[in-house]
C-alpha cells in the first residue's frame, strides 16, 4: 500500500507540476491586444498590484455581487489556505516556527472549510439560479472538498493517526526513501481523494486560481491614452498596410 | 411596435425567478449575401460551418488572453447570475451572463478540453451542432456587451469579450446580424453609420448655423475640412440630425465658438461610432479607425476630440491609440504611431472626451453659464455603460463619472442621483447597446431597459426629475424610443451638452 501511494503522489505531483507549468505558459503565451481593463482602474503598476492583491486575498468584486457568496466562498478559500500552511509540518523537519504557531488555528479551519464547503454547496442546491448553472462536476468538486474536510477532521478529533508515521513516509517521498505508511482507512481516504484533486487541477475549472492573475480585465493598467499597447499579431497589420 | 408592452416594475427590485425559453427564437435579422461580402465576410452560412466555426474559436482562443482565461477561469459561483439587465427584464436564465458564457464555454469544453473530450456529460460540455449556433445567433445579440457582470465576477470575466468572440465566429461561417454588418459598410463606403453623404453634411451645417444665428443672434460656425483646425471633431453621426442629439453637437459648437477654438468635422471621416467592436472583429474595428487617422492626417490637427458616444468614447480612449496612434507614448521605432504622434499637441489628452474639453474650459474660467436657463429642469445623470466600465476622463480612475456631473452642476441648478446601486460602476446598460439598436430586436430593448426605467421613476416621483441626462447616442435613441412604452415623455431625454448650450453665455465672458 505503501508503494502504491508513492507512486500515485509522485504521479499527482508530476501532473500538477507539469499540467500548471503548462498552463501558465498558455496564458503567458496568449497575448491581450486590447486595453480592457474594467473601469475606474488603477493608472499605473502599484495600483494593479494593490487591485489585485484586494481580489486575490479580500475577493472584492464578489463581495460587490453577493454577500452570502462572499462569506462562504472567502471562508472557504481563507480555511483552505490555513489549513494547507498546517500541512507543512508534515513535509518539513524541524518544523518551522510560524507554521508550529498556526496549528492550532489550522486544526479550527479544517471545520470552517467544511462548513464553507457545505454552504456553497447547499447555494448550488437549493439557488434556483446557481443550480441551473451548475454541471455535474460544480457540484462533485465541492463533494471532493468536503470528504478530503471531512477525512481530515475526523483523523484530527475522532480516529487519531499516527503522524508521527505519515511524516516519515511524507519526508521519506521527498528524499526519494521509501517509508512505511500507517494503515488507515481514513488517512487512505484522505490521501487519494488530495491525489485525486491535484491531478484535476491544471484540467478544471481550478484554474480560476492562477487565471485571476491573468485576467485583463483586472491586471491592466488604464493608460492606454499615455502608452502604445499593441500585440505582435496586430502589429503584423501595420507592415501589410 | 404596437404590441411591445413594458414589464412590469419590481415592487421591491427582487432577483426574478427564471423563466426558461422566455426569449428563445431566431434573434435577429441575419446579414445579406452583399452585405457580408463587401467585408469580407462569406455571404450565406457556409456548408462545413462545424468545422470553420471551431478553427476559428482555436484562432480567437489563441489571439486573446481574455477569451483563454475566461473559458478556462469561471467558477460558476453565480456572481453575475443576477446582474445583467436582460435577465433582469427577460428573466430567461439564459440571459444570467454565466449561462450567455456557457453557450460557447460548453462547446470549447468539447473540443478544446481533455475533460471535455472524454466525459462532455460530467462537465457540461456539448458538440457544435445546427441548433446551437442558432442559440448563439439569438442569445449573443442579447448582450450588449456593457461588462456589468464583469465588475462583480472574482475572475473579472467579462461577458462581452465572448459575446464578441461568438459574433466574430459567427460572421466568419456567413451568419451575422444585418444591423451591424450593414452599418459598417456604410462606414466604410460613406464614412459614418447614417450613409449621409460630404454634400449632405455640409448643407445639414450651414442649416445649423442659420438656425442657431436665429436664436442666439451670434455666429457659431460648423466648420467641415478645415485644414490647418486646431480640434478635429470625431462625433457620432446622429448629432447630425437626430433629436435629441443635435442639441449636443450645438453644444459642442457653442462650447468651441466661446473659447475661440478652430475645429473642424471631417466629411471622410464623419463617424465616431465604431461597430466593429461590436461584432468582435479587429479588423473591422481597426479598419473603421484608421478612417479617423487619415482625417487627422489630412487636415493637420492638433487635437482630436470626441463627442458624446458611449461605446465610441470606449474605442477612442481605450483602442485608439492600439489601432491608429491616436495617443502617446508610441515606442520611437514604431513609424506608424510616430507619423500621427509626432502631429498631435500633447500637453492635452489624445484623444480629448468633449466633457473633458468642456470641463477643463469651465476650469479655466474660459466659460460662463446662466445657470438659470436649465431651471426648468431637475436632472439627474444616466451613466452610460461603455464610459463608466471601458473608458475614462481626466486621467484619474473614476474622472469618467465626476467630469460630466461637474459639468451640469455647473450649467444648472437642479441635479439629483439615481439609486447608486445603478450608477457609477455598477450602471444599467440602456438596453440598446451592444449593435441591438435595431427594430427587429425592439422587444429585448424594451424588456432590457427594465432596470434603469425603474429606478428613473422612483426619481421622477420623489424628486420630480424631468431631465435624465446622457453622453451616449445610442442610450439617446435608446431612451427616446423605450421611454414612452414607460410612461414618460420622450423628451426627457437629452445630452449634457445639451444642457451646456442652454446657459452658456456666448456673447461675452
Amino acid at each position: 500500500m505503501s508503494t502504491l501511494f508513492a507512486i500515485l503522489f509522485y504521479f499527482a505531483t508530476l501532473v500538477l507540476v507539469v499540467g500548471m507549468i503548462y498552463r501558465i505558459s498558455v496564458y503567458t503565451r496568449t497575448p491581450a491586444p486590447l486595453k480592457i481593463p474594467t473601469t475606474p482602474a488603477p493608472i499605473n503598476t502599484s495600483g494593479v498590484v494593490l487591485r489585485m492583491t484586494r481580489e486575490v486575498v479580500f475577493f472584492e468584486s464578489l463581495f460587490k455581487a453577493n454577500l452570502w457568496t462572499w462569506g462562504l466562498g472567502w471562508m472557504f478559500h481563507a480555511s483552505l489556505a490555513l489549513v494547507l500552511m498546517r500541512h507543512l509540518r508534515y513535509f518539513t523537519e524541524p518544523v518551522w516556527a510560524w507554521v508550529a504557531f498556526i496549528q492550532p488555528f489550522g486544526m479550527y479551519a479544517g471545520i470552517t472549510l467544511v462548513f464553507g464547503a457545505a454552504g456553497l454547496w447547499a447555494r448550488r442546491l437549493f439557488a434556483e439560479r446557481i443550480r441551473y448553472i451548475s454541471t455535474p462536476s460544480d457540484h462533485l468538486m465541492l463533494v471532493l472538498f468536503l470528504m478530503i474536510g471531512i477525512s481530515g477532521l475526523v483523523m484530527s478529533f475522532v480516529a487519531h493517526g499516527d503522524v508521527i508515521a505519515v511524516k516519515g513516509f511524507m519526508l521519506g517521498l521527498m528524499h526519494f526513501d521509501m517509508q512505511t505508511l500507517p494503515s488507515s482507512i481514513g488517512l487512505y481516504v484522505h490521501l487519494s481523494l488530495v491525489a485525486v484533486l491535484m491531478m484535476i487541477f491544471p484540467i478544471s475549472k481550478l484554474l480560476h486560481a492562477p487565471g485571476v492573475f491573468f485576467s485583463p480585465s483586472r491586471n491592466q493598467a488604464d493608460n492606454p491614452r499615455e502608452k502604445r499597447h499593441i500585440a505582435a499579431w496586430a502589429k503584423q497589420l501595420e507592415s501589410e498596410s | 411596435m404596437a404590441d411591445i408592452v413594458a414589464p412590469a416594475y419590481r415592487v421591491i427590485p427582487i432577483i426574478p425567478a427564471l423563466k426558461p425559453g422566455a426569449m428563445e427564437g431566431k434573434g435577429p435579422f441575419v446579414s445579406g449575401e452583399k452585405m457580408n461580402e463587401d467585408l469580407g465576410f462569406p455571404g450565406k452560412l457556409v456548408e462545413d460551418w462545424h468545422d470553420k466555426a471551431i478553427a476559428k474559436m482555436g484562432e480567437l482562443l489563441g489571439k486573446y488572453r481574455s477569451l483563454k482565461v475566461y473559458m478556462d477561469a469561471c467558477v460558476h459561483c453565480g456572481a453575475c447570475s443576477d446582474k445583467c439587465h436582460y435577465f433582469i427584464g427577460t428573466q430567461d436564465p439564459k440571459n444570467m451572463p454565466v449561462a450567455r458564457q456557457d453557450l460557447m464555454r460548453s462547446v470549447y469544453r468539447r473540443y478544446f478540453t481533455l475533460p471535455g473530450k472524454l466525459f462532455p456529460k460530467l462537465v457540461g460540455a456539448r458538440d457544435l451542432t445546427r441548433e446551437v449556433l442558432d442559440e448563439w445567433h439569438n442569445y449573443y445579440h442579447q448582450c450588449s456587451e456593457c461588462r456589468r457582470c464583469s465588475v462583480f465576477c472574482p475572475y473579472g470575466i467579462d461577458t462581452a469579450e465572448v459575446t464578441m468572440a461568438a459574433r466574430d465566429i459567427l460572421d466568419s461561417v456567413g451568419y451575422g446580424q444585418k444591423y451591424d454588418i450593414e452599418i459598417i459598410g456604410k462606414v466604410h463606403k460613406i464614412g459614418n453609420n447614417l450613409g449621409l453623404p460630404a454634400p449632405a453634411l455640409i448643407d445639414t451645417m450651414e442649416g445649423l448655423e442659420e438656425d442657431v444665428k436665429e436664436a442666439t443672434g451670434i455666429d457659431v460656425r460648423f466648420p467641415i475640412d478645415v485644414k490647418g483646425a486646431e480640434v478635429l471633431l470625431i462625433t457620432p453621426s446622429a448629432d447630425f440630425f437626430a433629436e435629441p442629439h443635435i442639441d449636443s453637437l450645438i453644444g459642442y459648437a457653442k462650447v468651441f465658438h466661446a473659447t475661440g477654438t478652430s475645429w473642424t468635422l471631417s466629411s471622410m471621416s464623419s463617424e465616431a461610432a465604431n461597430f466593429g467592436m461590436f461584432i468582435g472583429n479587429y479588423e473591422q474595428l481597426r479598419k473603421v479607425a484608421l478612417r479617423i487617422r487619415q482625417a487627422a492626417l489630412d487636415l493637420g490637427v492638433k487635437r482630436i476630440v470626441v463627442g458624446e458616444c458611449g461605446h465610441a468614447w470606449r474605442v477612442a480612449y481605450s483602442f485608439w491609440n492600439t489601432l491608429s496612434g491616436v495617443g502617446d507614448g508610441a515606442d520611437q521605432n514604431d513609424k506608424f504611431a510616430q507619423m500621427l504622434q509626432k502631429q498631435l499637441d500633447h500637453r492635452y489628452k489624445q484623444p480629448t472626451h468633449i466633457c473633458e474639453f468642456t470641463w477643463d474650459m469651465i476650469g479655466k474660467g474660459a466659460l460662463s453659464f446662466d445657470k438659470e436657463a436649465n431651471d426648468k429642469h431637475i436632472i439627474t445623470f444616466h451613466d452610460s455603460c461603455n464610459v463608466a466600465r471601458g473608458s475614462s476622463m481626466g486621467g484619474y480612475p473614476g474622472g469618467q463619472f465626476d467630469i460630466p456631473r461637474n459639468i451640469i452642476k455647473s450649467v444648472a441648478n437642479h441635479f439629483v442621483e439615481m439609486d447608486p446601486s445603478t450608477t457609477h460602476e455598477r450602471t444599467f446598460c440602456c438596453g440598446g447597446g451592444g449593435g441591438l439598436l435595431t427594430d427587429d430586436l425592439m422587444d429585448l430593448r424594451v424588456k432590457g431597459a427594465l432596470p434603469r426605467m425603474e429606478v428613473l421613476k422612483k426619481v421622477v416621483d420623489e424628486e420630480g426629475v424631468n431631465f435624465l441626462a446622457v453622453i451616449c447616442a445610442i442610450c439617446k435613441t435608446q431612451f427616446s424610443k423605450t421611454m414612452p412604452i414607460y410612461g414618460f415623455d420622450r423628451r426627457m431625454v437629452g445630452g449634457v451638452h445639451q444642457l451646456v448650450s442652454n446657459a452658456i453665455r456666448l456673447g461675452e465672458k
